[in-house]
């Protein structure tokens, strides 16, 4: 083991039916540094903390810690605590009707008898200690997001933890609170705790860290000093396209036209809705393909929800071929031509256990009315046809979607909107966990559509798909949209750079 | 020989087909039930044609026993099922609601004086004030559930309290009797027709749902919101309303129920009458093999379910059992029945059924 070192992991494997997603990684963490552990979505870093913390088993590989000099085994939550292993998920996993002392000490307590008093006063000597606003004896609940996080911290510190995971702490604080994190983790950074930083906001992980560590593909990238990796660097480690031979993609589709004229399909100013991003502008032409790009988090999902009526809008006008109208929840985007299909397709897409014919349907008949069901001719008609025409492979119209494989469910939530004919058709993520098969033909489909005439908003995690089909993309960092990139500019390494920020 | 073979392979794979489809389970209790009292007293199955007190032909036995006092429970479990579905959560409030109801008909009709010679208003106008007022108070469960958010058990568990003492209130605490022969043709028989008219109204209840469930869409919005509430809003629907609805139809049912009850009897009881219907009604949802946290439902299959509580109740009165005792043999029976119909149970079913199937075609090949 390096000296220094508190947590070792080397040559992690770990495979799930069919994919594998860790692949031989390693993993070093020292006392007293913040180490970002960076890397698209899928590339593993969920997967690395896991079964660092005992939630996976992993199937090949060795885990070291500082003071144990053979390999440890961790094989369940309670493992990885014993040894000083604490992780600090973004969801909050208190218990917000308890006190913050209870929370803090709840489950470690041995014995039945439970001293009260003790308790209170141990628990502020904590909170002071790493100076929390916040007393024993107030209700978790009452303290702000923010503050909780710092408990959740708090008592992990207390476990006597010597490495600290914090999965996403910050997306849900506001800046201020991210700033009083940030000290938090300095100071602990200060007392030699190892801290493990995951976090999609670029600008967060170069203002504490001290190291970054980049996954991609369930592959290790490397691991970099903060001082030698700037930001583009950074970006281009984690999409996997090195800078010099970034052979642009010849796009498939048609160029932006900068100096057509035309009245856009669709234009909103000034939107914003409740999902906590800055108000933007956007406009989309007859028969265009543009996109959002961003990292994840960036903003980008928030911005079409917002688009379609799907969170609360908050303000901004909203125009539809000209004309002014109000979209205030999904029913009002449907009835103006536009459809969207969302990111989460288990949770938004599907309906699970009603039938692949229910499933295509569905959004025409609450477009056709309460009063006017299909009949079952006309319903297994339109199954039928594009069941047929985007090839979706099922037993019959009658199977549950759910049995459905996810390219195929999402295959037909895509048949679905079709089906309403929609003049707009936003497209978040739509080839996500997909096979590549299906994705081409997703792809080709897009561009198909939009040579029909329809406008299509694409987004996707894989930079080089939207290079294939968008002749416009809007580009997001931190929930604000930062630029905009068309024709010649339309490059990875541009792309990244203005994710990146500029070259700073 | 051959001709035998595929007709046998296709009775068995009809009957697995059988029994994994839903409907299977309220008629395999039915089934169930009836074999019992076949075996052990074929004389349940006796109708006999009489007149009642009152001079009319009338149909009796243990067979329309059942068809006469399950009328209430099919119905409320229409709306029970519908509610289901769409908030995966139950109506404990329909007992009380119906009590309310009923205390609702019993003061349009009397009117200021508890005991009238003649009727106040007419039945119908009584049985729509009804209609009315226990629509709104199912509107008041609603929203409660769809816009407040609250658990539907927590939330209909306020009227499940107040429910009676309001039945009560409505009355004076009076219990008002009604002497007008015809409005008790509603829970009893009209004259010349040996079949009872509850029976009668509980096939009208189970043909406009039908209608209903064909000609428009409730079926799929109250399915589609129970399954995925996120998907069916960014579908267009309106989850909340779709909730909300689904609460003012079981109150319409409520009235129906209600109406029924106090019919029978001419007068009510506000601490009995439809006592623990919300439990039956419940239970009718399960037995019909629905997932009681929503989603895709059988309203056929909870219809039957009803009827096979009320098969289940009488064949209990049948044996003598005290009615006292009669929820704990009751609670033995529902057991044994969910248990069946437990997922787990019919997996491990049709499996054995697919093991014994080879060897008997096996054995008759040779």
């Amino acid at each position: 083991m390096k000296e220094k070192a508190v947590l070792e992991m080397k040559n992690i494997h770990k495979s799930f039916p069919g994919v594998r997603a860790l692949q031989g990684v390693d993993f070093t963490l020292c006392e007293g540094e913040i180490h970002a552990l960076m890397g698209e979505n899928g590339a593993g870093k969920s997967t690395l903390i896991k079964v660092l913390t005992g939630v996976y088993g992993k199937d090949e590989g060795e885990i070291f810690l500082k003071g144990k000099d053979k390999a440890v085994a961790i094989h369940s939550p309670q493992d990885a605590q014993r040894l000083g292993i604490s992780t600090v998920y973004q969801e909050i996993t208190l218990c917000p009707n308890l006190s913050v002392a209870e929370n803090m000490f709840i489950g470690r307590t041995s014995g039945v008898c439970q001293n009260w008093k003790k308790m209170n006063t141990d628990a502020d000597r904590i909170l002071q200690s790493l100076d929390i606003p916040a007393k024993a004896a107030q209700q978790l609940a009452s303290c702000s997001i923010a503050v909780q996080q710092m408990i959740a911290i708090a008592r992990a510190v207390d476990m006597d933890c010597k490495v600290l995971i914090l999965d996403e702490p910050t997306s849900s604080l506001d800046e201020q609170e991210v700033e009083k994190l940030f000290r938090l983790m300095r100071d602990l950074r200060a007392r030699g705790v190892g801290i493990i930083f995951v976090t999609h906001f670029l600008d967060q992980v170069y203002e504490v860290c001290d190291k970054i560590t980049v996954l991609r593909d369930g592959k290790l990238v490397g691991e970099y000093e903060i001082k030698d990796l700037p930001r583009v660097k950074l970006v281009s480690k984690m999409l996997g396209k090195e800078l010099d031979d970034m052979s642009d993609i010849k796009g498939e589709s048609k160029p932006y036209d900068k100096d057509d004229q035309s009245a856009p399909v669709f234009e909103a100013k000034g939107l914003v809705s409740n999902a906590g991003i800055k108000p933007f502008n956007f406009y989309i032409k007859k028969g265009e393909v543009n996109g959002f790009t961003g990292l994840l988090g960036s903003g980008r999902s928030e911005c079409v929800r917002a688009i379609f009526g799907a969170d609360r809008v908050l303000g901004g006008t909203v125009k539809m071929d000209g004309k002014e109208i109000k979209i205030g929840k999904p029913l009002d985007a449907m009835k103006n031509g536009i459809a969207y299909l969302p990111e989460d397709r288990k949770v938004d897409g599907i309906v699970g256990d009603l039938s692949v014919r229910e499933n295509i349907i569905l959004a025409l008949q609450v477009l056709k009315g309460f009063l006017k069901p299909f009949t079952k001719a006309e319903a297994n008609k339109f199954a039928e046809d594009y069941i047929k025409l985007l090839g979706i492979k099922t037993a019959s119209a009658d199977t549950p979607i759910k049995s459905l494989s996810g390219g195929n469910q999402q295959k037909a939530i895509l048949a679905r909107w079709l089906l309403t004919d929609p003049k707009y058709l936003i497209l978040d993520e739509p080839t996500r966990g997909i096979d590549i098969g299906t994705k081409i033909d997703i792809q080709k489909l897009v561009l198909k559509l939009a040579s029909e005439g329809m406008s299509v908003t694409f987004i996707s995690s894989e930079t080089d798909e939207m290079l294939r089909t968008c002749s416009r993309l809007v580009v997001m960092r931190d929930r604000k949209v930062v630029g905009e990139l068309s024709g010649e500019e339309l490059s990875q390494s541009m792309i990244m750079s203005t994710i990146a920020g500029g070259d700073k | 020989m051959k001709s035998i073979e595929t007709n046998k392979s296709n009775v068995s794979g009809f009957f697995s087909r059988l029994v994994r489809r839903q409907i299977f389970i309220p008629i395999a209790a039915l089934l169930l039930l009836a074999v019992f009292n076949l075996v052990t007293d074929p004389s349940f199955y006796k109708i006999t044609f009489g007149y009642n007190s009152a001079g009319n032909p009338v149909l009796s036995g243990y067979l329309m026993t059942i068809l006469d006092s399950g009328s209430e429970l099919a119905i409320l479990a229409i709306g029970m099922t519908l509610v289901t579905a769409a908030t995966g959560g139950q109506d404990i409030s329909v007992g009380a609601a119906i009590a309310i109801s009923g205390s609702v008909i019993l003061r349009v009709l009397c009117g200021t004086n508890s005991r009238p010679e003649t009727l106040q208003a007419p039945i119908i106008v009584a049985f729509l004030v009804a209609c009315i007022v226990a629509m709104l108070f199912g509107a008041f469960n609603g929203v409660l559930v769809a816009y407040f958010r609250i658990q539907p058990m927590v939330a209909t568990l306020i009227l499940f309290t107040a429910g009676r003492p309001i039945a009560a209130w409505i009355n004076n605490n009076e219990l008002p009797i009604i002497n007008e022969p015809s409005f008790g043709y509603f829970g009893g028989f009209i004259p010349g027709i040996p079949v009872p008219t509850p029976f009668f109204i509980a096939v009208a209840c189970m043909i406009i749902i039908a209608l209903v469930l064909r000609f428009t869409n409730l079926g799929l919005y109250t399915q589609a919101v129970g399954i995925n509430e996120s998907s069916s809003r960014l579908n267009g629907l309106n989850p909340a309303f779709i909730k909300f609805l689904t609460f003012v139809i079981l109150g319409l049912c409520v009235a129906v129920a209600g109406l029924i009850k106090v019919s029978r009897f001419s007068t009510i009881n506000y601490s009995v009458i439809a006592k623990d219907i919300e439990m039956d009604a419940i239970l009718a949802v399960a037995l019909g093999g629905n997932a009681l946290s929503g989603g895709k439902f059988n309203m056929a299959a909870s219809i039957l379910g009803a009827y096979v509580i009320q098969f289940l109740t009488t064949t209990l009165y049948k044996f003598n059992v005290q009615s006292d005792a009669l929820p704990a043999y009751k609670a033995i029976v529902v057991i044994v029945l969910v248990v069946l119909s437990a997922p787990i149970v019919r997996e491990w079913l049709s499996g054995v059924w697919k093991k014994i199937r080879p060897e008997g075609h096996g054995k008759e090949v040779a």
